[in-house]
């Protein structure tokens, strides 16, 4: 029976010959992950099932990111939780904040090079479908899930179908992975591929770093996905000899590709030439507009990070944009690095210095304000552009306050103009 | 198993944002959370909802983050069911997990109105409206719900896949 590149990471890892959607499978997983906020709940089940140890300490991460450094007694009592549950399971891959492994879950585990082309991962999170542009399978589960994962090294999933969508043509200037995603969202709505996995394909994906990738694969919850997956090309090779030339080298990673005659319940084909800037205005990641249409909108705030846009290639989009100009007088923007990683090769590259001539603040990789949590909440009537990837009600503080969703170019023009604008008006 | 209560209607895309807001992500105690469940579009559920009430809303309820804390917070308010037209992925898998009844029923969540008192059996999937007179048929849980609920949601069903494995 034919399969997509879901259906065969799926059926591998159940030890199966072959799967159809629907069914109902237990698969073994590589890596099982979760952070300061899914985790402690997920230790207080590990405990009542009794079991001594983790299945596996290296295959087990936990990541604090959500509100760290600590914002208040309660989070810290959070991530005391965790620590000290890393610490006596001797969890390889726990890491504390400022080291140089550190950062925002998301985009670490791809740039640490511990998630590679073909492995099975879970995350209390429900960005977790990131990594499918290494072509990897990953999804989002909660505590529960995660607790028993962490016992046990297996879960169970339910095959899904999938939609592909098939990229022809390149980017016009300035637009980018984000664009992209968002347009997608934006067509077939909040829930249009529920249960579903989203399938990249064509010669498109060439005109898509890997950076771009993981920002395309981070929104697949956006629209209701399972995960959001792209085939393993050179560029993918590239990143991992880079992220892990260990186990490049030892070729020890899998390769999936789907099968020609695969079924899909829907094919979308996209020119990336029609792909315009794109934003997602208040309060659903569906309600896209062109960017250079939003007319005279107001901004007080700007945000530039996250999982979804904390990348190098995003920081350093944004140093390009910002160099050599002032951030609006009645904006605030904060740029948030992914990671530590990126932190310091922005530090290195001299993009810090160009953000703090901009007036812009720079803030400690976390994930802060995306969710509210804490480096930039707004208060009533308070309008931000970002470049997060949820732009729900009182996603980023009060119920009265609005997220516009954007990437890179679109959130730094916005910066300087005070209102959102596009690096034309410039 | 058969449940019953009055109806708190909702409508499509309801996030686990406004379900339980990151704000207080903090704890995970159900009865922390349950004193600010939904109070982003629904300042007064709080006040208002009983032990047994029901909730029901339109597409994709459940949307957004992974927070299980969000089916916690409606379960610790006393919510016996949720009906929606379908449910976020994460949102549905944590419910089974944490032992918080959902059934899928387009029909039923379009025609059953909010303060509509309501019934509804698990084992047969029916959903009576008593208030108009009306019924529906939801979708019953597919068989390996059925053996998760059976062990007493995931922790149960975990610890006896452990004991088989040797654990
Ligand atoms: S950056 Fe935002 S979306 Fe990403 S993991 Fe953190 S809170 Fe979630």
């Amino acid at each position: 029976m034919p399969m997509t590149m879901t259906q065969k990471i799926l059926a591998d890892h159940a030890g199966l010959e072959s799967v159809a959607p629907g069914d109902l499978i237990e698969a073994k997983l590589d890596y099982v992950m979760g952070n300061d906020v899914t985790t402690p709940p997920a230790i207080k089940v590990f405990r009542q099932l009794g079991v001594k140890d983790v299945f596996d300490k290296d295959r087990v991460l936990m990541i604090q990111d959500h509100f760290t450094p600590n914002k208040d007694i309660k989070s810290a009592e959070l991530n005391k939780t965790m620590r000290c549950f890393a610490r006596e399971q001797e969890i390889t891959h726990y890491y504390e904040l400022g080291r140089r492994e550190m950062g925002i879950e998301h985009v670490i585990l791809p740039d640490n090079g511990i998630v590679l082309p073909g492995d099975l991962v879970i995350g209390a999170d429900s960005h977790t479908c990131t990594y499918g542009a290494l072509g990897a399978f990953s999804t989002g589960v909660g505590s529960t899930d995660l607790a028993c994962a962490m016992a046990r090294g297996v879960t169970w999933f339910k095959v899904p179908e999938a939609i592909k969508i098939n990229l022809k043509g390149v980017f016009k200037k300035f637009v980018t992975g984000k664009d992209l995603i968002l347009s997608i969202i934006g067509m077939i709505g909040v829930d249009g591929a529920l249960y579903k996995s989203l399938e990249f394909d064509g010669e498109g994906i060439k005109a898509l770093s890997m950076d771009g990738r993981l920002t395309v694969c981070n929104m697949a919850i956006e629209c209701g996905a399972k995960n959001g997956i792209f085939p393993v090309d050179n560029y993918t090779l590239k990143y991992i000899s880079r992220t892990n030339p260990e186990r490049f080298i030892k070729s020890d990673y899998k390769v999936y590709a789907a099968d020609e005659d695969a079924e899909y319940s829907q094919v979308i084909d996209i020119d990336l030439n029609d792909i315009d800037l794109t934003v997602a205005l208040p309060h659903l990641p569906s309600n896209t507009r062109k960017a250079s249409e939003c007319g005279d909108m107001k901004i007080d705030q700007v945000v530039i990070g996250s999982c979804t846009n904390g990348r190098l290639e995003d920081i350093g989009a944004a140093a390009t944009i910002l160099k050599g100009l002032k951030v609006h007088k009645d904006v605030r923007c904060i740029v948030i690095p992914g990671s530590q990683k990126v932190y310091r090769q922005a530090l290195e590259n001299g993009w810090l210095q160009i953000f703090d001539d901009a007036g812009c603040v720079i803030s400690t990789p976390t994930c802060g304000p995306c969710l509210g949590g804490h480096m930039g909440v707004l208060a009533k009537g308070e309008r931000c552009v970002s470049t997060t990837n949820r732009n729900f009600v009182g996603r980023m503080g009060d119920t009265e306050s609005e997220v516009i969703l954007s990437g890179v170019p679109v959130a730094a023009s916005s910066a300087v103009l005070g209102r959102v604008g596009t690096p034309d008006e410039l | 198993m058969k449940v019953s209560g009055k109806v708190f209607k909702y409508g499509d895309n309801v996030d686990t944002d406004v379900i339980i807001p990151a704000r207080y992500l903090t704890s995970a105690d159900p009865e922390h959370l349950k004193e600010h469940c939904m109070e982003d579009i629904d300042d007064t559920f709080r006040e208002r909802v009983k032990p047994g009430d029901i909730m029901v809303a339109g597409k994709n309820f459940g949307c957004g983050s992974s927070r299980e804390h969000a089916p916690v917070a409606i379960k610790a308010s006393g919510i016996s069911l949720i009906i929606a037209s379908d449910f976020a992925r994460i949102f549905y898998r944590n419910s089974i997990n944490v032992g918080l009844p959902i059934l899928e029923c387009p029909e039923a969540a379009e025609k059953i109105c909010e303060g509509d008192e309501i019934e509804a059996d698990f084992d047969t999937g029916i959903i009576t409206d008593k208030t108009t007179g009306e019924s529906f048929q939801a979708k019953a849980f597919p068989e390996f719900i059925k053996n998760i609920m059976a062990s007493g949601g995931l922790v149960g069903y975990t610890e006896s896949g452990l004991k088989s494995q040797g654990f």
